[in-house]
């Protein structure tokens, strides 16, 4: 199968999966085919490697989508009947603009921006640069006006906390306990319960009631945008269970990913949503050598260098192994999400000619391409 | 397999400085080994005769797993002998705070377990970070606050990729600056005290021989000097093909390759001769480091077409960051 079916009739397409796999690429990749084929596709990528940004005409950029200009799809081959736009996500603006959006007035916008609880919040929490991505996604995705949103998720441990951010998110603004806390003066806490003011009593005694006094003040101003907010969280999370939506996992067959990626599946499954398929990159091939295959390496090359290129080919060999045990692994327990490989190309892809081969890989015929890369043709 | 190549032994005494620390912490990239780096390491330690313990985060315990154990959780668990691991649980560190903070397992678990302190720590952005960094300080400690508790002499913290590991390590400074006075204010300046110590605690990247990880790698040490104040000590990078061919000896495969015809022996050549350039380009990479950093401040390790992280497999990491016998 090749990405073209996969993502056929899809508005949004979110990679997730382990860090180091080459996500950005091949989320990049995927949007590059997809506009190739004519769709209006916008890419929001996640810390692009630098000369990829720059390939894409993307070095200047902020969190505003850019047309990547079809010229230099052109000059690396690539024919793009549609449009293709990229941009960085950069949380901590994404972030200041949904303050900016919900706070009620100027003053609570103010207070929310300086407040060092909000700025340790926007730069450093786990979860939150997962949440703006997603925010940053539906901002597109409902007034865009693009035929799909392709989102690389960011780089976590666990590729999952990005499902979980709405929902963190939500009970962060939602606490009805933490309502009655913030509100000024003591009377909230009566109204809490028994026990409330003795615990808070104890609260001052540990944190101190310098620090009590500025998250009390932060989550006080966050309150006040709270209905809107989780309104959009709400509708945040309505888009992920959209069936026009798709999850791809991009992996690579190592075990540690095809691990994580398992996992990933399930939890996905736990969520009321479905793989649509799994991208796996970097696949070494390494073809074993016979004795008649090492008899025409000596004639080549002459025995001592013959022992050295099947050393070479040897450990290849070894890791073409490790790799089709992993994609054993991962067609066996993702029984129904089809796999798209893409070989492990020499040198990292850092320019719009290696986009376009991973394209090629992503949407081609396939198997022939692969060979044809793997053996270092020109 | 052939360690990488001599560069790789003998910068290794540099990093056998960073095991007279109290704490390392190993962050970088994802995919680019931090668990690998850091268990390699603890268990290095063990080896020159010490307690050793590998502090993981985010629950995935793929340390306890190498050996293995099952997942044990907050627990100080012993794999082998001398090299212990944890998994940080944010909450479990916090209870553990309150206790000995208060005195009293009474008073705070009157605390601990009323409904509204626990919203309000499940809301204050970044106490997660701080109580989980207050953990590695406590293990970290010569004479050990928790009760009973056997002192270490290296923790490894098993940090987040680059971006949440400067949220992690930059917690308590913010936190000792949001509160200018108090007890978290003390607290916070203890924690952040450890972590800008170079005689105490040093900070290790793991990267890979790649244009965008070394750039990343630099970037991290960047802000880890901007926004901590904390110098970069070591990087680790993995994964290096070895370099096998003279220059004379590509000239002879390109040679023998001008026939046309495709056959195993010339797909063998044509892959010696990308891993070739392959190994020059990863060389040229470490290189980018070293000049930016610091010879002493590289090590390289070499790729292993291993399966899942295992304990033969750390062993030999292990023991291809000491110096050569």
């Amino acid at each position: 199968m090749s990405a073209g079916d996969l993502l056929a009739g899809k508005r949004v397409c979110i990679c997730a999966g382990p860090g180091g796999v080459g996500k950005t690429t091949v989320a990049a990749a995927l949007a590059t085919g997809l506009a190739a084929d004519g769709s209006r596709v916008a890419v929001v990528t996640i810390d692009p490697a630098r000369r990829l940004a720059d390939a894409l005409g993307l070095a200047a950029l902020d969190d505003e989508p850019r047309r990547v200009e079809p010229e230099r799809l052109a000059a690396a081959g690539l024919r793009v009947e549609g449009e293709l736009w990229a941009l960085t996500l950069d949380a901590k603006r994404t972030w200041d603009h949904v303050v900016a959006r919900y706070a009620p007035d100027a003053r609570t916008r103010a207070t929310i921006l300086s407040n060092p609880v909000y700025q340790q919040l926007s730069s450093a929490v786990a979860g939150t640069q997962e949440y703006m991505a997603m925010e940053k996604l539906y901002e597109l995705h409902e007034q865009g006006g693009y035929d799909v949103v392709v989102l690389d998720t960011p780089p976590t441990r666990n590729a999952l906390d990005f499902l979980d951010a709405p929902g963190r998110l939500l009970r962060f603004v939602d606490s009805r306990s933490l309502r009655l806390l913030t509100r000024p003066g003591r009377l909230g806490l009566r109204v809490a319960g028994r026990g409330a003011g003795a615990a808070f009593a104890v609260l001052e005694r540990v944190s101190g009631v310098e620090l009590l006094r500025e998250v009390s003040e932060f989550l006080r101003a966050f309150d006040s945008m709270a209905d809107d907010f989780r309104a959009r969280a709400a509708r945040v999370k309505e888009l992920l269970g959209d069936p026009a939506t798709a999850f791809v996992a991009v992996t690579s067959p190592r075990p540690e990913s095809v691990g994580e990626t398992i996992f990933l599946a399930g939890r996905l499954r736990g969520s009321g949503m479905r793989l649509a398929g799994a991208v796996v990159n970097r696949v070494h091939d390494g073809p074993p050598l016979g004795p008649g295959d090492h008899a025409e390496l000596v004639r080549l090359v002459g025995p001592e260098l013959a022992q050295k290129v099947a050393t070479g080919a040897h450990d290849a060999r070894a890791l073409a192994e490790r790799d089709r045990g992993g994609l054993e692994r991962l067609r066996r327990e993702l029984a129904h999400a089809p796999l798209i490989e893409v070989p492990d190309l020499e040198a990292g892809v850092n320019d719009i000619a290696g986009l376009a081969r991973v394209s090629r890989h992503l949407f081609g015929p396939g198997a022939d391409a692969t060979r044809a890369d793997y053996t270092g043709a020109p | 397999m052939n360690p990488s190549s001599g560069a790789g032994r003998s910068y290794a005494s540099a990093v056998l400085s960073l095991l007279d620390r109290r704490l390392v912490v190993v962050t970088g990239k994802g995919g680019a080994g931090k668990t690998t780096v850091a268990a390699a390491l603890a268990l290095a330690r063990t080896r020159a005769g010490g307690r050793a313990i590998v502090c993981e985060v985010g629950g995935g315990e793929s340390v306890s797993r190498a050996f293995g154990r099952r997942p044990a959780g907050h627990v100080e668990t012993e794999l082998s002998p001398g090299l212990w691991a944890i998994s940080l649980e944010p909450r479990a560190a916090l209870a553990e705070y309150l206790r000995d903070r208060l005195g009293s397992s009474t008073v705070s678990g009157l605390l601990f377990d009323n409904r509204l302190f626990q919203s309000l720590a499940d809301a204050t952005p970044g106490l997660r970070e701080l109580v989980t960094m207050g953990k590695v300080w406590e293990l970290a400690q010569p004479e050990r606050r928790s009760d009973g508790a056997s002192a270490y002499d290296l923790v490894v913290l098993d940090a987040p990729a680059t971006g949440h590991a400067l949220g992690l390590l930059g917690a308590p400074s913010t936190f000792r600056d949001v509160a200018s006075a108090g007890p978290v204010h003390r607290q916070a300046e203890i924690i952040g005290g450890l972590i800008s110590d170079p005689s105490r605690t040093a900070v290790v990247a793991a990267a890979l021989p790649e244009e965008t990880p070394v750039n990343e790698t630099l970037e991290l040490s960047a802000q880890l000097r901007d926004e901590l104040g904390v110098e970069l000590r070591q990087v680790v990078v993995s994964g290096l093909i070895a370099e096998r061919f003279e220059r004379s000896e590509v000239a002879r495969i390109e040679a023998s390759l001008s026939a046309d015809g495709a056959s195993p022996a010339t797909d063998a050549l044509r892959q010696a001769l990308a891993d070739h350039g392959r190994a020059l380009e990863q060389g040229r990479q470490v290189e980018r480091l070293r000049e930016a950093l610091g010879d002493d401040a590289v090590v390289t390790l070499p790729r292993l077409a291993d399966g899942a992280l295992d304990r033969s497999t750390l062993e030999r990491l292990s023991q291809a960051l000491e110096p050569a016998r």
